[in-house]
């Protein structure tokens, strides 16, 4: 087929009624303190790994609130487990135990 | 013995007469209605620790039992000005006479058919904060206007507040604190429902607020989205649907709801322009009356012997409303001695 130049991009914005909480929901069970993030980007300022990639805690935790999975799972494999988010955040979330529930999730069947 | 108006029966009005019947001054409240309580009538529970409304109310009107006179169904007409004189003109026809004027004339609700995108009055299932007031008169899920009962909720912050465009550039202070309480009320009717609000800051300023706001995040999994509603559109089965951007995403966001409560916030009261005009107070760019200035006479108005208390000079939350109207009550008595 000749190529004409033109593509198909995928839709960009956040589809609440289509997407699925699933990973979300089984960190929440495990870890609620994912609940009372209020996206103050403490975390991702003095993240270690944020230094060389896109990583950002605060991005991680707002996208599992918008069920939005596929962009979770690059970001998360960039973390090295430091804990400094940890010690900065505000609301006591417990980001590391967050970032091994998501590895612990995504290595499931259903996702 | 001086006489006072205070012009306005709400929770401020009543609060201001009582205490000043209470340093013995004769004081008439007049009203335009026939109830007395104002906007807190029509509310069910309030923030930030869902204490009933009428609790608030009945104190007041028990404290004011006998000890005031209430024109009911009154508004003043026109005013005049002899020395330390104020005659008032009545709408039942009378003149009065008074030593101090307190203005309590508080504050409207903004009208959601000027943000018309949002399908106030064109979709049913649109409503507004104070509307949904109603249905927590008693325990029963919320449902829809055709009886579904409501799984997914969206409330909308700063409808008719911090909107140049409908002439409103101020914050109305507690409808963010309204939305949390009103939400939590919600999840507490309709367990399993999802339940989003939308803000563009979360302006959580008095004690406790930051305790519900926690609370409604972790005991009732209410979600928050930072973000502005631009539109509303009905789908074919009168579900709604809602477009905005999440903007800590930098995405746009789209999502159907069965119900969508404005939270509309608070503008100058009818009339009280011409009130203002008529007594030769300044208002501000907001409409809202101007004192003297806002940190130590915020209850003196540029006009000898009349004073201003609760929301004529701004939006208040109650416990505000009702400190400033003792804090104004101070502040006649003290004009009266020292003339
Ligand atoms: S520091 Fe804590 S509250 Fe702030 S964005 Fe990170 S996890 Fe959320
Ligand atoms: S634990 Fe991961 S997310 Fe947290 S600061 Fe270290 S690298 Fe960043
Ligand atoms: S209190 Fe909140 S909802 Fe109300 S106008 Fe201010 S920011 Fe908007």
């Amino acid at each position: 087929m000749p190529n004409f130049g033109f593509s198909i991009h995928s839709p960009t914005h956040i589809d609440l009624d289509k997407n699925y909480r699933t990973i979300f929901n089984y960190v929440k069970v495990k870890e609620p303190s994912i609940q009372k993030c209020i996206f103050c980007g403490s975390c991702s300022a003095t993240c270690t790994a944020s230094n060389y990639s896109a990583m950002s805690l605060r991005k991680v935790n707002l996208l599992l609130h918008r069920g939005m999975v596929q962009e979770v799972r690059s970001l998360t494999e960039q973390c090295l487990l430091c804990g400094k988010c940890y010690l900065v955040c505000p609301r006591n979330v417990n980001t590391r135990r967050i970032i091994l529930l998501i590895h612990e999730a995504l290595k499931m069947p259903l996702s | 013995m001086p006489r006072i108006a205070v012009i306005g029966g709400g929770v401020a009005g009543m609060e201001v007469a009582f205490r000043l019947s209470q340093l013995s001054f004769e004081v008439d409240i007049i009203e335009k209605s026939f109830i007395l309580g104002g906007h807190v009538h029509k509310w069910q529970k309030l923030f930030p620790d869902f204490t009933p409304a009428h609790q608030i109310v009945d104190q007041l009107k028990n404290q004011l039992r006998d000890k005031v006179n209430i024109l009911f169904g009154n508004e003043v007409i026109k005013a005049e000005q002899e020395n330390t004189k104020h005659i008032l003109y009545l709408s039942d026809g009378t003149t009065q006479v008074y030593d101090a004027i307190v203005i309590t004339t508080g504050f409207k609700l903004f009208n959601a058919n000027r943000k018309e995108e949002y399908g106030y009055s064109v979709y049913p299932n649109v409503i507004t904060s104070s509307e949904l007031e109603e249905y927590f008169q008693n325990d029963k899920p919320i449902i829809t206007k055709e009886n579904r009962i409501v799984e997914r909720i969206a409330f909308i912050h700063c409808v008719g507040s911090r909107d140049e465009k409908v002439g409103n550039r101020h914050c109305s202070k507690v409808c963010c604190i309204t939305a949390v309480k009103q939400a939590i009320e919600v999840a507490q009717r309709n367990p399993d429902a999802e339940i989003y609000l939308f803000y563009m800051d979360l302006r959580m300023f008095d004690r406790k607020f930051e305790d519900l706001y926690l609370q409604a995040q972790t005991e009732y999994g209410i979600k928050f989205v930072r973000g502005r509603l631009s539109e509303v559109s009905e789908k074919a089965d009168s579900r709604l649907f809602l477009k905005l951007e999440d903007t800590l995403l930098g995405k746009p966001l789209r999502l159907t709801v069965d119900l969508v409560v404005l939270m509309v916030g608070m503008e100058t009261a009818e009339n009280s322009i011409q009130l203002a005009n008529a007594l030769g107070i300044p208002v501000g760019q907001d409409n809202f009356m101007l004192p003297v200035n806002c940190h130590s006479q915020k209850n003196i108005t540029g006009n000898r012997g009349i004073f201003v208390a609760g929301c004529a000079s701004g939006p208040k939350s109650i416990g505000e409303t009702l400190a400033d109207a003792r804090s104004a009550a101070l502040e006649v008595y003290s004009y009266l001695n020292c003339n």
